[in-house]
């Protein structure tokens, strides 16, 4: 009896059942990483309350949203495209004096606008009526603002701009020394540090 | 001669594609293991608004996901009005607290501090729900918050 070889198996066909597959998986991938605007919420409302704080009028920038989403800074109408520059204006303002002194500020040294960055504080008011995106513009605008401030010092300091240096803190294959570069971002930080108030959102007068 | 003669008769040999599939396999495993099936199922219009100064939310073992927005076409049996999804269900406002303790507690002891809570909210959501969302988060004192946006210019938001 002669013995049989068993007849080779075709593969050829393999590729296309792989492609098959490969093709369900490249459909269903959904490789999408999140992205946003981080924020921190004040603490509940009955650990904050340590005594009213008094803020000076002049140290206040106020940013309001009514319900047909118009933006209001000062009471005053603002268009959204020019609310970066104006945040900047008073966060840069610098009009202390003496021990108020900001140094390192480059605007306008107003003594009708904030004293020092450290005091300064944005109150964005909204209605409970406000769209979410209208709010979330006015959100990213602000925190461009600080962001804007944060980069010339951080530049003007250690030759790289603040979003590179928190860039390189997260990134494990960053060479250099990590402890000095957090130490230098909270530096940057607290020179412009973010103060943005939230009041409760008003109810609509109708 | 004869050496001559061979050459003549040698053509292009077939390419062999035995390869082929080990190739693509090879795609086949790298998308099987990217691959991530969407954990909740939207029942929400949520279509985000977009933003500029956004940063990365990596790590998504810590991110606590809260949708809102009107229901979406399929549950129009429910009302035109903005609702919360949690997990893949309709929630109220009162039912935020218990569903991020849960959440908090179902993650690893030494990640809890790290926790983001990601608020998915439909650009056309009215401020009011997601004031009461901030502030039932800031009663479980779950602070660390991320407005999750597409990336583009935030003026885009106000056409």
């Amino acid at each position: 009896m002669a013995r049989r070889l068993a007849p080779e198996v075709n593969a050829g066909s393999m590729a296309d059942i792989a492609f098959l597959l490969l093709i369900f998986f490249l459909v269903s991938t959904t490789i999408q990483t999140d992205y946003g605007i981080s924020r921190k919420l004040p603490p509940p409302p009955e650990e904050s309350t340590t005594g009213s704080v008094m803020v000076k009028e002049k140290n206040l920038f106020r940013v309001e949203l009514n319900q047909l989403n118009e933006l209001f800074v000062e009471k005053k109408r603002l268009e959204l495209k020019d609310l970066r520059a104006a945040a900047i204006a008073f966060l840069d303002n610098g009009g202390g004096e003496l021990d108020q002194y900001c140094s390192y500020c480059k605007g306008a040294h107003d003594p009708k606008s904030s004293d020092n960055p450290n005091k300064a504080i944005i109150s964005l008011i909204n209605s409970r009526e406000t769209n979410y995106e209208a709010y979330i513009a006015v959100q990213n605008e602000l925190v461009a603002a600080y962001t804007e401030l944060r980069n010339r010092e951080a530049t003007r300091l250690y030759g790289m701009t603040f979003t590179l240096m928190k860039d390189h803190l997260k990134d494990p294959n960053y060479s250099g020394d990590k402890d000095r570069l957090k130490q230098q971002i909270e530096e940057v930080r607290s020179m412009y540090p973010e103060k943005l108030s939230e009041a409760e959102p008003v109810t609509a007068e109708l | 001669m004869s050496i001559f003669k061979k050459k003549e008769k040698e053509g292009i040999p077939a390419i062999s594609t035995a390869s082929l599939p080990d190739i693509v396999f090879m795609l086949l495993f790298f998308f099987m293991v990217a691959t991530v099936m969407r954990k909740d199922t939207l029942i929400v219009k949520n279509e985000l608004p977009f933003a500029d100064q956004i940063e990365k939310l990596d790590r998504k073992n810590m991110v606590i996901h809260i949708y809102a927005g009107k229901p979406s076409s399929r549950y129009k049996n429910v009302g035109s009005e903005a609702k919360i999804q949690l997990n893949d269900k309709f929630a109220n406002i009162k039912d935020i607290q218990p569903f991020v303790l849960e959440e908090i507690k179902s993650k690893p002891k030494e990640l809890q501090p790290y926790l983001t809570t990601a608020l998915k909210v439909d650009k056309d959501t009215k401020m009011g729900l997601v004031g009461d969302i901030k502030k039932e988060l800031r009663n479980v004192r779950m602070l660390k918050i991320n407005y999750t946006t597409r990336s583009g210019e935030a003026t885009n938001n106000l056409k």
